[in-house]
């Protein structure tokens, strides 16, 4: 894993002692709210709907043991014992005061984290795939450079005041888990035809009120101009994103407006301009970099010792829990497992205090004291021994963290909604409980198969709707909670923005209707077709005439 | 005109509160001062305005409440909005528990 440096020690200690500061000239009235306000949200503390909100960075979704215990701790002292992890590899305290902030700083600190870039109009958290480092497919390590690019976004003194946010995602896998096609900018590590390695740039992705896949505006950037080529397109986006208005002002709407052949020529000219200067980093710097993501210490092992076959089949429990939760290692003999934060009925994306010590302990047993976050608001263990997954599922399980669910139906990605967001229509949590109270029994799980739901309780679409094969997204109707479903969404390599089914839902109508979709499915699909396949095939009329037919 | 009273968050800790009749602030909605009138709703603004000078309370405003049914609220009064409702006597879900056991 990454470890601070002297300079990277220095500036998150300095920013702790700054808002040490603010906070104390806020509390004695030398700062009004509006001078403090963006001092806070620069340190990733808002004000929601209950309490305060404290948001924490986890660059590229990358924990270490010893950093997760301490997430416990300050959930644990600070907090009411939990914490929620977000759609961007963050986490979130619900009810922070105001006043320990500045210790929950210090704690964070010390552990080489902080809640720098979490909000305003910067270069937010740079995300990458979860499974990096340790997917079969993967062409290279992303979190290299996803950490370059953390280095050379954290308060930058250009692009600390852009139009708006902005979301960069990395993926050096073929197949896309980080739903890079929906960010401001998605990179894809890959090979050119003389195998040299390098990134295809996807620009102008997102959700929100406007949503757009991102377009490839290079397919082939020599690695080793990645900043150059990152800082062309932010000063392209800095002058001439739209600063009148804000629900204009996010890069996708400039390359739509623009058109994507004269935004790409835009930037290609400005990187003609800055390609050779001093902004991308030397080799021997991006080694650096690397060594500290060199891969543990593998064991030469077998694939599937007998010890680890004979428990799957003896055991059925164990054996569909593994058919969803772990996906196949690079390394024979290993396999990369995934803890659902989705337990049925549970809060999607939640975890306790004594949750996150079990996970960080079982991190140090068996997957090198690493954790990683992902944007579908789970975690993984990357390292785990075959042989090792007996015992530890039978750890998870004890923990209610055991649950097999994995891109299944009740795997819900749910924002916070308006049970806390102060920006929210309605909420989400309650219809993802009752959602995964409906499909409880695993077995119709199982057998509906691959289905991603997503819920976001406003137009923001933190919850990603627009990207899940079942998409709902809370309105407020005449003061009511309603739901608009849309369907067809994908977030992956084949991103895909959901069509609206028809007229919005009342609450007590959604699940119902959800699962008038599933079984629509259910009786069209073919041999073998997932969800997302039958719906490509057969198109929104016959869900729109199951679910409004009689009306 | 409808019944309302004043809303903010405490600044030390971000808690909803309401201004009550006593000029102070109470984390329960049923301790609010009811405010009758424009010219009423326009003097709590006024009390609130100097809490925010006096660095106790952030972002307050006013929202519209009606008697409650007795079995729906635990209050005599309740906002109208369900995002104030929420806010009042939220989150509905039960958060920080642990998860069920699979
Ligand atoms: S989608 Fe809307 S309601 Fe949900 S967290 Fe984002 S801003 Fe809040």
């Amino acid at each position: 894993m990454y470890r601070y440096d002297e300079f990277d020690q220095r500036l998150v200690d300095q920013r702790v002692a700054q808002f040490r500061d603010q906070v104390a000239r806020r509390l004695s009235g030398e700062l009004t709210e509006d001078e403090f306000k963006p001092l806070r949200l620069m340190n990733g503390l808002y004000l929601q709907l209950h309490a305060y909100m404290l948001r924490v960075a986890i660059p590229y979704g990358t924990l270490s043991s010893r950093q997760l215990h301490q997430l416990a701790h300050i959930a644990r002292r600070y907090d009411r014992g939990f914490a929620h992890f977000t759609t961007r590899q963050n986490i979130q305290y619900n009810w922070p005061r105001l006043e320990d902030t500045p210790d929950i700083l210090a704690e964070l600190a010390s552990v080489e984290m902080h809640a720098i870039q979490t909000s305003g109009n910067c270069i937010r958290n740079t995300t990458a795939d979860q499974y990096a480092g340790v997917a079969a497919d993967e062409v290279e390590d992303p979190r290299i450079h996803a950490e370059v690019i953390r280095q050379w976004s954290t308060l930058h003194p250009e692009f600390s005041f852009l139009p708006r946010k902005f979301k960069i995602a990395v993926t050096g896998a073929q197949h896309d888990r980080a739903a890079i096609r929906v960010h401001d900018i998605g990179l894809v590590i890959r090979r050119d035809a003389n195998a040299n390695v390098g990134f295809e740039v996807v620009v102008g992705g997102g959700l929100g009120r406007t949503p757009m896949v991102g377009k490839t505006i290079r397919e082939f950037l020599p690695k080793q101009y990645l900043l150059s080529y990152l800082e062309a397109i932010l000063r392209v986006y800095n002058q001439l994103g739209r600063r009148d208005n804000k629900y204009k002002a996010r890069v996708k709407i400039l390359v739509h407006e623009t058109g994507v052949e004269e935004f790409t020529e835009m930037v290609e000219t400005e990187w003609r301009h800055i390609r050779d200067g001093a902004i991308d980093l030397p080799a021997e710097e991006v080694a650096r970099i690397r060594a500290y993501f060199a891969a543990p210490d593998y064991q030469t092992l077998s694939a599937a010792p007998p010890e680890y076959t004979a428990k799957l089949a003896a055991d059925p429990t164990f054996a569909d829990w593994v058919r969803t939760n772990i996906a196949a290692h690079k390394v024979p003999g290993y396999a990369i497992v995934n803890i659902s934060l989705k337990p049925i009925g549970g809060i999607p994306g939640d975890a306790t205090a004594d949750q996150m010590d079990a996970i960080a302990d079982l991190a140090a047993l068996y997957s090198d004291r690493e954790i990683r976050v992902t944007h579908e608001q789970n975690l993984v263990l990357p390292y785990v021994r075959q042989t090792d997954l007996y015992l530890l599922w039978q750890e998870l399980r004890r923990q209610g963290l055991a649950t097999a669910n994995l891109n299944l139906i009740s795997d819900i990605i749910a924002c916070p909604g308006l049970d806390y967001c102060a920006l929210a229509n309605a909420r989400s949590i309650p219809v993802a409980q009752q959602i995964s109270e409906r499909f409880a029994d695993l077995k119709r799980q199982h057998d509906i198969g691959e289905l991603r739901l997503k819920i976001s309780g406003c137009i923001n679409a933190c919850g990603h709707h627009h990207v899940g094969n079942i998409g709902i997204l809370g309105v407020d109707r005449r003061g009511e909670e309603y739901y608009q479903i849309t369907l067809g969404g994908t977030p992956d390599e084949q991103a895909a923005i959901g069509t609206i089914v028809g007229p919005a839902f009342a609450s007590d109508q959604v699940v119902d209707a959800v699962e008038t979709i599933v079984d629509t499915y259910v009786g069209q699909r073919q041999d073998g077709e997932l969800f997302i396949d039958t719906y490509r095939r057969i198109g929104n009329a016959p869900f729109k005439e199951s679910l409004y037919g009689n009306h | 005109m409808s019944l309302q009273v004043v809303t903010a968050n405490r600044l030390r800790d971000g808690r909803v509160i309401y201004l009550d009749a006593a000029d102070g602030w109470s984390t329960d909605v049923a301790a609010a001062r009811l405010c009758e009138d424009e010219a009423a709703a326009t003097a709590a603004l006024a009390i609130a305005a100097a809490a925010v000078a006096a660095r106790r309370v952030v972002e307050p405003y006013l929202i519209a409440v009606e008697r409650a049914d007795g079995a729906v609220s635990p209050t005599r009064y309740r906002p109208v909005r369900y995002r104030e409702v929420i806010r009042a006597f939220g989150p509905s879900i039960a958060a920080g528990t642990a998860a069920k056991e699979t």
